[in-house]
């Protein structure tokens, strides 16, 4: 009887996990559209701008998942609602929901840069300087030329970094998304069968995890570089 | 720049004048000049940290010189300013001592890229231009591999071809058979030969003494940021001249065990 209210809620979880995988991808999405170009230009950018983006890196990578969360939530976002209300008297509230995607997407592009700029800096600066030779623009040689490879090279620490948020991703639930964790936290409470349903939970974040990690490799081995080692 | 109907301005092709270049406090290129004519190949030839590369650089403005200027077909480089001296590059080709070609691209690709990136050529057509800029360096059949499959003086055939691609007025090559096993040096030495005897201009950094003397009207020599000798290699590789160019290349002869000014390229 109670194992059968176990298996009937398992639906119920799994849709906590499309919450989970929209909350994942979205925040790797941000992370990466502003990671990647903070680490071309710390690498290759003015000096200036290199160390200013170097203090932005340090602030996310130094601050706990769970802060940022209440930051987002409780600090821009209530300055943004009260703002919009007294200059266009429109009542607004965001979702909590988007304030997870936008901490943990910080939080990422803070780490993902640390990737890029690994990989950017690991490639030989003489293919730069042969892209300018041929008459490239700075930034055409780094989309032409750095960038493509330093992709490839980004593939094994972008995996972990994806494994890494997707199991941070779970700090959700404090804000009330409903993802995997908060629908356990209910069913466990309700039920008072704390084990079986973190155990199910558990067991929902391996196989994302072990999913991802699997197309991950699988993007490695297609973009492989014919004659290079594989990187994986 | 000039429309191709319109004659060439007199003078020589390329005309560097009294360039300098500090780096880190260091005084690395001390007012060089030199000039180069339609079709002439010179030879710079001297010890390692010269500034030879240094000078490559600077008449490229990949390094922007202290001092000096650098005329291209009479266009000077330093009023062409940010924004233009792009293409005052692209009508430079450069070769590098290890090659940097484009790690993630096939052979045909490295050369077309340029094409269609820099020069905005249609896919299909860089993709054909390749295909015969490859051609002309004996590396048909060899579009689709990858750098890291090819060897050495294929890699460095495949730079040429990159190079040449682009139109450039003029080669620079510095020290472009340096790293290469001593078996792969024929073949990229002779297609700088044909190059030349096909009239391209080039100013080539080499150690290759035999080589270069068999090709070049003149010898510079570099040392300490300055070209303290120049002239023709009978003249500055013979032993009466007492030059220091004689004394640098007899030290490369004395292993190789050959006369500066006897060696010869391979023969095809
Ligand atoms: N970025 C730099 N800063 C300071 N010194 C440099 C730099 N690049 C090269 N040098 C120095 O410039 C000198 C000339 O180097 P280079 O032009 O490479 O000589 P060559 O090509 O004749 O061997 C060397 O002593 C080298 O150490
Ligand atoms: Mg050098």
């Amino acid at each position: 009887m109670e194992s059968w209210e176990i298996i009937r809620s398992v639906p119920y979880i799994l849709g906590g996990g499309l919450y989970t995988i929209l909350l994942v991808v979205g925040a790797l999405a941000l992370g990466f559209a502003i990671g990647l170009p903070l680490a071309a230009l710390e690498a290759y950018g003015p000096r200036p701008l290199a160390k200013l983006l170097g203090v932005y890196v340090w602030f996310f990578r130094g601050v706990p998942i769970l802060v940022l969360l209440f930051l987002v939530f409780f600090g821009l976002y209530s300055s943004i609602e009260s703002f919009i209300l007294s200059h266009f008297g429109a009542r607004v509230s965001f979702s909590p929901f988007s304030a997870s995607l936008l901490a943990l997407g910080l939080a990422s592009s803070a780490y993902q840069s640390q990737i890029f700029r690994g990989a950017i800096l690991s490639l030989p600066r003489g293919q730069f300087k042969a892209a300018l030779a041929l008459g490239f623009s700075r930034p055409g040689a780094v989309l032409y030329v750095v960038l493509p490879q330093a992709l490839r090279l980004s593939i094994p620490g972008w995996t972990n970094e994806f494994s890494i948020l997707l199991k941070d991703s779970a700090v959700a639930y404090v804000l009330g998304t409903m993802e995997i964790m908060a629908r356990a936290k209910i069913l466990a409470t309700f039920t008072y069968r704390h084990v079986a349903y973190y155990a199910l939970a558990g067991v929902l974040y391996f196989a994302l995890t072990f999913l991802g990690v699997r197309l991950l490799r699988y993007i490695s081995r297609e973009t492989r570089i014919p004659g290079l080692g594989q990187e994986i | 720049m000039r429309t191709p109907s319109s004659p060439p301005p007199p003078g020589p092709l390329l005309n560097v004048v009294g360039v300098s270049k500090s780096l880190g406090g260091k005084l690395l290129l001390d007012r060089v000049s030199l000039s180069l004519n339609r079709g002439e190949l010179k030879v710079l030839i001297g010890p390692s940290g010269g500034g030879k590369s240094t000078l490559l650089q600077c008449i490229h403005f990949l390094l922007a010189p202290d001092e000096g200027d650098v005329f291209l077909d009479g266009v000077s480089a330093r009023e062409m300013g940010k924004k233009n001296i792009r293409s005052f590059r692209q009508e430079i080709g450069m070769i590098f001592q290890d090659f940097n070609l484009f790690d993630h691209l096939s052979a045909q690709n490295n050369v077309a890229i340029a094409l269609r990136r820099v020069k905005k050529i249609p896919k299909k057509e860089a993709l054909e231009r390749a295909r015969l800029e490859l051609r002309r360096v004996g590396l048909s059949g060899k579009e689709e591999l990858y750098p890291a499959q090819l060897s050495g003086g294929q890699k460095q055939r495949v730079s040429i071809a990159r190079a040449l691609a682009m139109d450039p007025k003029i080669m620079l090559l510095d020290e472009p058979t340096s790293a290469l096993d001593p078996e792969l040096i024929g073949e990229v030495l002779n297609v700088i030969q044909d190059l030349s005897e096909g009239g391209m201009t080039m100013l080539m950094v080499t150690h290759q003494v035999g080589f270069a003397s068999h090709l070049t009207e003149e010898i510079l020599f570099m040392e300490n940021g300055r070209i303290t000798e120049s002239g023709p290699p009978a003249l500055l590789l013979g032993e009466a001249s007492r030059s220091r160019t004689y004394e640098f290349c007899s030290k490369f002869m004395e292993i190789s065990g050959r006369d500066p000014a006897a060696a010869r390229p391979s023969s095809k």
